[in-house]
């Protein structure tokens, strides 16, 4: 039976439940962006539309429908492009041109040996300084890319999980050295080492100190970054690697659980742990199954925190997330087609409720992208929230028979997959035997098959023609630059001092306490990055990827 | 001189990128299509690359990158290679590799880059014809 029409009224029950008891009551403290709203035409839109009155709305526990009662009529999702490259101060410039044009937080890409753990000037960064984001090694760094850009005031959100502790060890030392108090900083630091091991390969140290190190930054947050969220759960790389939609959601969820059970073993408070988690999703061009898989991932996590943990705090159960469109859907082929692909994408996050967005740059198949193409990029955010009225109530495919259907299949499915990993010991194990990777490169593989034969074809990619010119070059010079930054910056240090700060960092790893504080302390005595990584490294040893 | 037998290939990932999609794809096929493939993992320096494909006496190297350091990474594979005196193995590349760079890395040696998405049974095709080129049509 197709159910049609606003309200259903459903006998015994009072179809204005949820606004009373959820919506009112909310507005009143979080006003909406406007009185009333309606369409183009006049017609008034309502704050949600239900199936069945007795079914949890937006804001209520599962949060199929949404974590907030008024979702974006009360405030819109945070636009947060994605940027770093060259040298902080290049990169510090990109941030206040994406600020003046309306972004509202700020992402940092870090280049690969900041991800991993080495300096600008180690042999093994050779090659790669500056080239996927920006080199931070030190506190100058770092005060240099943040240059005029208030950190108590914009939320700052790093891609960072080897070194997570690390850069929020520098974040908490520019604070201090700004006199802002480190629980005034807002944003995230990625911190999600798990995915790193299953599908993106910035991993340093053994498993399980890995994981040691991802609960020591939760728990500094807890205490001392309070407004900070520390860990981004991602199945976007997970995604990317090849994952199906649903295979995304398990694994995600799945290391989710881990995480949880590693701050419960630490003595944790799952309640703040839980109210500081989020999550990080792919978006890609299967419009209706991506919206349905955002439903899916919030109902499963709630009750995953709920009958799993016994958490009984609702803000605790909520799924929170970041959404990025798919890297890997770009097509260098006629790439201007990329910016219809990002446009669906997007628009499929904000149908599923996300907290905040990334909107990829048509160019972004050929090199980092253009000012030109990024700036459009935040555009097409920008007109989805302002112009195409999705905004306007909460959950608008929400009840519609296929995003439903679609929604508890991907709950079913996902569900199922978690229950093996559980059953072949959880994820540490499902991921030291191969199982995850495994998984997922089938599915790569299924995918490269279906579309070398034509099966699965994306437009405008079928003809003989040229890809184009790469729009972005990074500058070739940077490397010596900063290796001639940090020899100075180490040669104006007090070697004692910087010394005796890295044993520090070495003893309290060899006791196995909480590393952040004396990170913190071995930065502010002008210790590097590279250096506190390669003392942790000598302690916990590190792992090497054999293919 | 060709040789006959299996193929004996050896495919790297240079550097500090942790992208291994596209290359165990690659691995896969190869695999499939009855080559002898040995892949090193993630991590590698050139110079491990160029001692690997020596070891195992590979007469193809395939590296793949998409953080952008393909330059530096492909040409010191190209120069170790042939200061070990082993500038007859055949190489090829796949990733993110700008169109303008594509030109210079032919001039290395890498005759075949390989974008993402290449179908997969091309790279077959393209391997044999050139390493067995009497037994393909």
């Amino acid at each position: 039976m197709i159910r049609k029409g606003k309200i259903l009224s459903h006998e015994g029950t009072d179809p204005s439940r949820w606004q009373e008891e959820c919506w009112k009551p909310f507005v009143a403290g979080h006003p909406e962006r406007a009185e009333d709203f309606q369409s183009a035409s006049g017609i008034p839109i309502d704050p949600l539309y239900f199936i069945d009155p007795a079914d949890p709305g937006p804001g209520e526990f599962p949060f199929t429908r949404g974590i907030h009662p008024s979702m974006y009529r009360g405030k819109l999702w945070t636009m947060r492009q994605y940027a770093g490259y060259s040298s902080p101060a290049e990169t510090n410039a990109r941030f206040r041109y994406l600020l003046q044009q309306g972004q509202t937080g700020i992402s940092v890409a870090f280049d690969l040996p900041t991800q991993i753990g080495f300096d600008s000037d180690d042999r093994q960064a050779h090659g790669e300084v500056g080239r996927v984001g920006v080199p931070i090694n030190t506190v100058d760094d770092f005060d240099e890319l943040l240059d005029e850009i208030p950190i108590d005031s914009v939320s700052i959100s790093m891609t960072i999980n080897s070194t997570a502790p690390l850069l929020l060890a520098l974040i908490v030392a520019l604070a201090r050295r700004r006199e802002i108090d480190p629980a005034r900083l807002r944003g995230t630091v990625q911190n999600d080492i798990l995915k790193e091991f299953i599908a993106r390969g910035t991993q340093r140290y053994p498993l399980e100190a890995s994981l040691k190190l991802v609960v020591d930054v939760i728990e500094y947050c807890i205490e001392e970054v309070t407004s900070f969220y520390p860990i981004s759960i991602s199945g976007y790389h997970i995604r990317e690697a090849g994952s199906t939609a649903i295979q995304e959601v398990a694994f995600t969820l799945a290391n989710g659980i881990t995480y949880m059970e590693a701050c419960r073993d630490r003595g944790l408070d799952l309640v703040a742990v839980g109210q500081r988690l989020s999550f990080f999703f792919n978006s890609h061009n299967q419009f209706m199954e991506e919206i349905a898989k955002f439903r899916a991932a919030r109902r499963m996590w709630a009750d995953i925190c709920r009958n799993r943990f016994g958490i009984d705090d609702d803000r605790a159960c909520q799924l929170r997330f970041h959404t990025q469109t798919g890297g890997s859907t770009l097509q260098a082929m006629e790439p201007a087609n990329n910016i219809v692909r990002v446009t669906i994408q997007a628009l499929a996050a904000v149908l599923g409720g996300t907290q905040s967005l990334h909107t990829n740059s048509w160019d972004e198949a050929l090199s980092l992208p253009s000012e030109e193409a990024a700036r459009l990029a935040l555009r097409t955010q920008q007109i989805i929230a302002e112009e195409s009225g999705v905004t306007d109530t909460a959950d608008p495919l929400g009840g519609s028979p296929f995003i439903e259907e679609l929604t508890d299949r991907i709950e079913a499915e996902a569900s199922a997959i978690i229950e093996e990993i559980d059953n072949r010991g959880g994820m540490l194990s499902s991921i030291k035997d191969g199982f995850i990777r495994n998984a997922i490169e089938q599915s790569a593989y299924e995918s490269q098959l279906a579309s070398d034969s034509g099966e699965i074809r994306a437009v405008g990619t079928d003809q003989e023609g040229e890809i184009p010119e790469a729009p972005f070059q990074v500058d070739a010079t940077i490397e010596k630059t900063r290796h001639d930054q940090l020899t100075h910056y180490r040669s104006q240090r007090d070697a004692q001092t910087a010394e005796s700060a890295l044993t520090r960092v070495e003893e309290t790893a060899r006791q196995g306490n909480n590393l952040i504080e004396v990170m913190v302390e071995a930065l502010e005595a002008k210790c590097t990055l590279g250096e506190v990584s390669a003392t942790l490294a000598a302690v916990f040893g590190e792992v090497q990827d054999h293919g | 001189m060709a040789r006959s037998g299996p193929i004996r290939i050896l495919l790297a990932k240079p550097g500090l990128d942790g992208h291994d999609r596209g290359i165990r794809l690659v691995l896969r096929a190869l695999r499939d299509a009855g080559m002898e493939v040995i892949y090193t993992g993630l991590r590698c320096t050139a110079s491990q690359i160029v001692k690997a494909a020596i070891e195992e006496d590979v007469e193809a190297i395939g590296l793949s990158s998409l953080s952008g350091a393909h330059e530096t990474h492909f040409c010191e594979v190209s120069r170790l290679l042939a200061e070990e005196g082993a500038a007859d193995v055949l190489l090829f590349g796949g990733g993110i590799i700008p169109q303008q760079d594509v030109d210079r890395l032919r001039e290395v040696g890498f005759q075949c880059i390989y974008p993402p998405g290449t179908p997969l049974e091309k790279i077959v095709d393209d391997l044999r014809s050139t390493l067995r080129p009497e037994s393909s049509t």
